[in-house]
């Protein structure tokens, strides 16, 4: 039976994660992250789980921990944000590199400078190259199902990869919602006993992490890491399959919000996806088909599926929460790609919104739907990427 | 195991650093790894930070280790065994292990002293039951002879050349194994190969405590001291009776020195044989020998009264 609460988004990932209870789980503060972790600390000194906990002094020992922690044959985890993600990255690709499934929800927020501790998606838009598996969450409900999700497309034989679980730093993490929360059984059956591949600790069979290779199998390595990446979305849609028996919720690779006979679309992640969706709603009792895609995987992206989804649209704009300066925003590259493949193309701009946690209101998806629909009955278009939100 | 304390008692054990490395000849490194694996009963799990011994152990589907070993990156094999020794400990309590494991990381003294400085310090405080050996040649070597905390003062190195106006390094070496004492672990102590029965000791010491230990073991190496391939064990010597690099040890916080030289010698006869001290010995430059053999005796002086303190 579920069970529903009110609780913030921090505290839903704790909670998953309680209740996978893993074996080892790097901890180290930063905002909006801390408060996550934080419980977790609480749940082992309260004797709620019993997970070892390595209480790092930086992200880049809480990486490095979780990589010999994993290596040695484990369920690992551990969760960060913004500058600590940052401070990771070489470890991330280490991590990817050896095949390790370590789970991280990660709480987005802007890098610095100037220093700013609000919600963006710099962080993990700029770990993108890292080689993990990334699912992205509205609210705190798909941030938790996500998590528990994630252990199994991560784990799962045919991938050994690590994943990370984003959502909006306070937006989401510290924000009350309702939401349902599965039986700790379920949870345990779901995620099952974790399985060993080449553990450090078969004593019997020793084995060498890490070696140097150069030009004669580097290259093969790499193309075995694409070659996994490509079966990742199959496990996605049947771990959500089967997750949607336990909790009636339903995920696929992305989410197609009154898509079908749609115009004009948004594309866009996270948290602002949910304050679009009255926007378009509001637009379609207006007669004006508007809909919106929100992706859940971005990495693998799903280009294919994406550009299905949106090859009867005439006008689309990518909505971007980081920027790739001197370049378009991460998201509106990958969906541009998508869309490159189809041989009748909706026009496509790129707006960035919510730097730093600067608030995006319904006003600002109302004033690029009605560019979008400008464009989509044959004006054209001013600018293909703009920063929208802008004090002047 | 390493019941009897003699050479050829130590020559009948399996070695688990096997031959097939691709270290150079005359380095001092592989000898270090050697001898502290002969010193260590029963499983053990070795990780290593990036450098000479990592790039030239581990190559593509060769290895030349017998144990576990791990390799992640340059700053973090404390970071990494950390993690390693905390799964152990995790899956001990959850009985899904019953060996009792050793972990032992190596590290150079670039990834020791500088770069993993932090997580060898964050590892140390945490208490995880490991020993870190740090083999100190003095230098990157592996990036090809740069300059690092642990370069001793007045040596020529690829980033402070001997030049005409700057003589080599003017900063003196940071006091590793003191830093490490000071974190209050049980066991802190400098070796060197050319002493290999207190060496062995002192590992053997090592793995009789629980927690963190750290050993700094002095590594010649021929390529950045400019030497004879042949002269690793002979200048670890000429280090240990010059007072260069004494070997002592911190028990529990009692400092003692373990091996004092019969003679102690000038420090010159350790810096002779080594090309990276070539500009010390050139006209206009004595002052500058001079004042390494000042630093030698005043750091000896100090540790000696620290000794008889106890």
């Amino acid at each position: 039976m579920a069970k529903v609460v009110a609780v913030t988004g921090n505290e839903a990932v704790a909670e998953a994660l309680r209740q996978v209870n893993p074996d080892v789980c790097g901890i180290y503060p930063i905002t909006p992250q801390t408060d996550m972790m934080q419980r977790y600390a609480s749940f082992i000194n309260n004797g709620k789980v019993d997970t070892e906990a390595v209480l790092v002094e930086s992200e880049h020992s809480s990486m490095s921990a979780c990589i010999g922690a994993s290596a040695a044959g484990g369920r690992v985890v551990t969760a960060t944000s913004s500058t600590g993600l940052a401070l990771m990255w070489e470890m991330l690709h280490i991590a990817s590199g050896d095949r390790l499934p370590i789970i991280m929800p990660v709480v987005n927020r802007a890098l610095s400078a100037p220093l700013n501790i609000h919600g963006d998606h710099s962080d993990a838009m700029g770990a993108r190259d890292t080689g993990w598996i990334q699912i992205w969450s509205e609210n705190g409900q798909e941030a938790y199902d996500n998590t528990i999700q994630a252990f199994r497309i991560g784990e799962h034989m045919d991938i050994r990869l690590p994943a990370m679980v984003c959502m909006d730093g306070f937006i989401i993490s510290h924000s009350i919602e309702r939401m349902e929360y599965l039986e700790d059984a379920e949870v345990k059956k779901f995620v099952g006993e974790f399985k060993n591949l080449h553990p450090l600790l078969d004593l019997d069979k020793p084995k060498s992490y890490g070696p140097l290779i150069l030009t004669d199998l580097f290259h093969e390595y790499k193309r075995a890491q694409h070659e996994v990446m490509t079966k990742v979305k199959g496990v996605v849609l049947e771990v959500a399959g089967e997750f949607e028996k336990l909790s009636g919720r339903k995920y696929g690779l992305f989410e197609s919000y009154r898509l079908e006979d749609a115009d004009i679309a948004l594309v866009i992640l996270n948290s602002a996806a949910g304050t679009s969706k009255d926007v378009v709603d509001a637009f379609r009792d207006r007669g004006i088909k508007a809909g919106l895609l929100k992706p859940r995987l971005f990495r693998p992206f799903p280009y294919e599926e994406v550009a299905a989804a949106l090859k009867n649209t005439k006008a689309v704009c990518v909505m971007d929460r980081a920027d790739s300066f001197g370049g378009y925003g991460p998201l509106f590259m990958e969906v541009s790609s998508a869309l490159y493949q189809l041989r009748n193309r909706p026009a496509l701009i790129n707006k960035i919104y919510g730097l730093g946690g600067r608030d995006y209101l319904p006003s600002h998806a109302e004033l690029v739907l009605n560019e979008l629909d400008g464009i989509a009955k044959g004006g054209k278009i001013n600018v293909f990427k703009e920063y929208i939100g802008v004090r002047e | 195991m390493a019941s009897g304390l003699t050479l050829k008692e130590l020559s009948k054990q399996e070695d688990r650093f096997t031959h097939g490395h691709r270290m150079c000849a005359g380095c001092g490194a592989p000898i270090v790894v050697k001898m502290v694996l002969l010193a260590t009963e029963g499983p053990v799990i070795a990780a290593n930070a990036t450098g000479c011994l990592e790039v030239s152990s581990c190559i593509s589907e060769y290895t030349a280790w017998k144990i576990p070993w791990i390799h992640t990156a340059f700053e973090n094999a404390a970071a990494t065994l950390s993690g390693v020794e905390t799964m152990y400990r995790s899956l001990k309590k959850r009985g899904r292990i019953d060996k009792d494991v050793k972990f032992i990381a190596f590290g150079g003294d670039g990834g020791t002293y500088d770069i993993g400085f932090q997580s060898l310090s964050g590892a140390m405080e945490r208490g995880h039951d490991m020993i870190y050996v740090c083999y100190d040649n003095g230098a990157y070597m592996n990036t090809g002879i740069q300059r690092s905390s642990a370069t001793p003062l007045g040596a020529d190195t690829t980033t402070c050349p001997a030049g005409d106006v700057v003589p080599g390094k003017l900063r003196s070496r940071k006091n590793l194994t003191k830093i490490m004492a000071a974190h209050n672990i049980p066991y802190a102590a400098q070796a060197s190969p050319s002493h290999w029965m207190d060496l062995i000791k002192k590992v053997q010491k090592a793995h009789s405590y629980q927690g963190p230990k750290f050993l700094n073991i002095i590594s010649p190496c021929n390529r950045g001291w400019r030497s004879k391939t042949n002269d690793a064990i002979t200048l670890s010597r000429l280090a240990v009776n010059t007072c260069y690099w004494p070997l002592y040890e911190i028990d529990n916080g009692v400092t003692k020195i373990t091996s004092t030289p019969k003679e102690k010698l000038p420090i010159a006869d350790f810096m002779k044989p080594q090309g990276r001290f070539k500009h010390v010995f050139a006209p206009g430059n004595e002052w500058l020998l001079e004042k390494i053999q000042q630093e030698v005796d005043a750091e000896w002086e100090k540790l000696q009264k620290e000794a008889k303190c106890g």
